[in-house]
């Protein structure tokens, strides 16, 4: 594993809902914190998501969606993840969940959710704590 | 020279005077200094601590206050204003299928709601119908699914279409979904010269902020002028635009961005029009706005007031126009869905209420105020009357209504208002410069102003230099509300089964003969003759659904996709 390679993340919006302000104040964030970041702008299909990711090469998928759709566009993209051999490209989101909607979205492999007003400073940490470079695991797994 | 507000000797006393308070101030502050390093608007306005007659010294009040009712309508766009009419109430609502919609019209028309407002789910508004792949698990969820001429029919049962005004929130698929609603009343014998209502109908600020996008700029809004030319010629009563402010202010843009851009589109929809033949005074009447009434009680008022003399000015400067009724600023306002928290929920009530008192103040024609649980979705019966009612309460007991422009004069909001003016003015220039709105959209210039504004807003918050209640000061817990509305997911089916059902039934060479019509109409040259909405109306009669006529358009003229920029 190279040391010190940039974190690579991919900033993806599922589904039709355009309510972009999150994400793009997310992107800008990830950046000024030193990630490379991939925004690929609204109304991505779970299957653009996942071929963007393993694409990209990317460590991590953070999703943003405030329309309600996520109980389908969230286990999809898992879903499609696994397909694809991918798994370990760990996957969080932000947004408008149902606080019950919160504990089935991390079953599915979900690492974090972000509420609203969660502090930009404590998910670019939570990213940096958890998240690895995933190079030398993909190659394992391949 | 204009009749000036003070006296030469009289501004000399204040001078004076001022000079006086201010050392006193200066002085005071050496025991006690000012709470905050800077105090500005949640725009981030700088503001200072006093406003007296000099920051209006320059005033006229006869070209630039004047009368209500009178140019530049700075005071209102009609001479009674509240005294004889209430602003229409008129919630946003949609859910789950055209039959919960229907529903909760009633419950709201039933409660002294006065207008209609219809919010479309996200298929709706993106020109898919339900059963497209593309539309899996968003059925009813922000707002009502519409795909056929019937679930119109389903969703304005039994109200009075000549008598309600029915605003509705679609933009690439305006065109289609009007017809379907003039389709639908003329079925149900109403006439469609008598209707009223709004199609929002505003494809530029798709691209600048709502990003409910289909075609690229300029196809959109040769179908824009379409409807403008149909509506004048057949629908006189109908606001053919609704040219809003509001996503651009949700998106994150600051109030004078809010005010220009806005403006700006409204300047580029007027010239489309007077490019396809028609008579500015002809149309210019019957366009109309919607701003966003942000949490800063006196930066929303200004900019309401100086959005009315700005336009006026305009219509009447650079277009020309001759009808008073053209230079009008007729505007919706809805309160800052984006000021609301998720965190201590029934909070939102005092700031829905603050941001409903500001677009009173700023004299508004129709008023949408969010209910405390729209921060998590659509709203619940509970939560929607308590909204409703705060409306009214405002209206009939707090006699704000009882006066016309009670602010007026005041010197704060007076030279808020000619900041906002001015520095909006600014702003104008520019996208002169850059060639017009679709040049800038192509430029990413309006997104990366705005862009940079939200992301300048949030820095903020997390420095403590913007303060939210329950989230950055005495923070707290986010907690489930005992009412929040769920949307069944498998309505998704039966949805799908109807529109599949529905079109089984249709007279095919009908359709046919009426989608060939639709596309030849498309593939000409704008013109009257090519106009889509008849063949439209003939189309969603025959059968079509939205996204039949959605996914000719986007045959015929390409398709826009975000370029994903921040």
């Amino acid at each position: 594993m190279e040391k010190g390679r940039k974190l690579r993340i991919l900033v993806a919006k599922p589904g039709l809902d355009g309510h972009d302000r999150g994400a793009r104040v997310i992107a800008r964030a990830f950046r000024d914190a030193g990630f490379e970041v991939v925004y690929t702008g609204c109304h991505q299909t779970p299957e653009q998501i996942v071929s963007t990711a393993i694409q990209e090469d990317v460590d991590i998928i953070g999703l943003s969606i405030l329309s309600g759709a996520h109980t389908y566009s969230f286990p999809r993209i898992m879903e499609l993840l696994k397909e694809s051999n991918a798994q370990d490209i760990s996957v969080i989101g932000g947004g408008i969940f149902p606080l019950e909607d919160i504990p089935k979205l991390k079953e599915i492999g979900i690492k974090e959710i972000f509420e609203p007003g969660a502090k930009l400073q404590d998910i670019t940490d939570w990213v940096t704590t958890n998240i690895q470079p995933r190079q030398a695991v993909a190659l394992k797994a391949r | 020279m204009g009749k000036k507000v003070l006296s030469e000797s009289a501004l000399e006393r204040m001078q004076t005077e001022y000079n006086e308070w201010l050392a006193e101030y200066k002085q005071a502050l050496q025991k006690m200094p000012e709470r905050l390093g800077r105090f500005s608007t949640v725009s981030d306005l700088e503001i200072k601590p006093l406003y007296t007659p000099q920051d209006i010294e320059h005033k006229d009040f006869f070209e630039e206050i004047g009368f209500p009712g009178f140019y530049p309508f700075t005071r209102g766009v009609q001479s009674t204003m509240y005294r004889a009419r209430l602003w229409t109430m008129r919630m946003f609502a949609g859910l789950g299928t055209s039959e919960d919609t229907n529903q909760r019209f009633h419950y709201l028309i039933n409660h002294g709601e006065t207008g209609l407002s219809t919010a479309f789910d996200f298929p709706t508004l993106m020109g898919y119908d339900t059963n497209s792949p593309l539309a899996r698990g968003e059925c009813g969820k922000c707002g009502v699914a519409i795909d056929t001429v019937e679930d119109m029919q389903r969703l304005f049962a039994n109200i009075n279409l000549e008598k309600v005004t029915t605003s509705m929130t679609i933009n690439p698929p305006a065109s289609i979904v009007w017809a379907m609603y003039i389709a639908n009343a003329e079925n149900e014998g109403y006439s469609r010269s008598k209707l009223g209502g709004t199609i929002q109908n505003d494809c530029l600020k798709e691209f600048i902020a709502q990003k409910t996008l289909m075609l690229p700029p300029e196809p959109s809004l040769r179908l824009v002028t379409d409807t403008v030319e149909f509506g004048t010629r057949e629908v006189p009563r109908w606001n053919t635009i609704s040219i809003s402010g509001y996503h651009i202010r949700e998106a994150g843009s600051t109030a004078v961005q809010e005010l220009a851009f806005t403006i700006y589109d409204g300047i580029t929809y007027v010239e489309e029009g007077i490019k396809r033949g028609l008579a500015v005074d002809d149309f210019a009447g019957r366009l109309s706005f919607f701003w966003n009434s942000h949490i800063d009680f006196f930066e929303e008022i200004a900019k309401m007031r100086a959005s009315r003399r700005l336009w006026a000015r305009l219509m009447k400067e650079r277009f020309k126009a001759k009808d008073p009724r053209s230079m009008l600023m007729r505007f919706h306002t809805q309160t800052a869905g984006c000021s609301l928290t998720a965190q201590e929920p029934y909070n939102n009530i005092i700031r829905t209420t603050t941001e409903g008192l500001a677009a009173i103040l700023g004299g508004t024609q129709s008023l949408h105020t969010n209910s405390l649980d729209e921060v998590y979705m659509i709203p619940s019966e509970e939560a929607v009357l308590i909204a409703l009612r705060t409306q009214q309460i405002l209206a009939d007991e707090t006699g704000v209504t009882n006066v016309i422009d009670p602010l007026a004069g005041s010197y704060f909001i007076e030279a808020l208002t000619d900041k906002m003016e001015e520095e909006a003015t600014e702003y104008i220039r520019k996208l002169d410069e850059l060639g017009g709105m679709v040049r800038a959209i192509e430029r990413d210039y309006p997104q990366m102003e705005i862009a940079d504004a939200a992301y300048h807003f949030q820095q903020q918050v997390e420095a403590g230099e913007k303060l939210i209640i329950g989230v950055n000061k005495y923070a707290s817990e986010r907690r489930e509300l005992e009412f929040v509305l769920k949307i069944d997911d498998t309505i998704e089916k039966m949805q799908v089964d109807r529109t599949n059902q529905f079109k089984e039934k249709r007279n095919k060479d009908r359709y046919r003969r009426a989608m060939d019509e639709l596309r030849r109409r498309c593939e000409g040259p704008p013109s009257w003759e090519n106009n889509v909405m008849p063949a439209l109306i003939e189309a969603v009669r025959a059968g079509a659904t939205e996204q039949e006529c959605c996914d000719l358009y986007r045959e015929v003229f390409g398709v826009y996709t975000d370029p994903g920029t921040f």
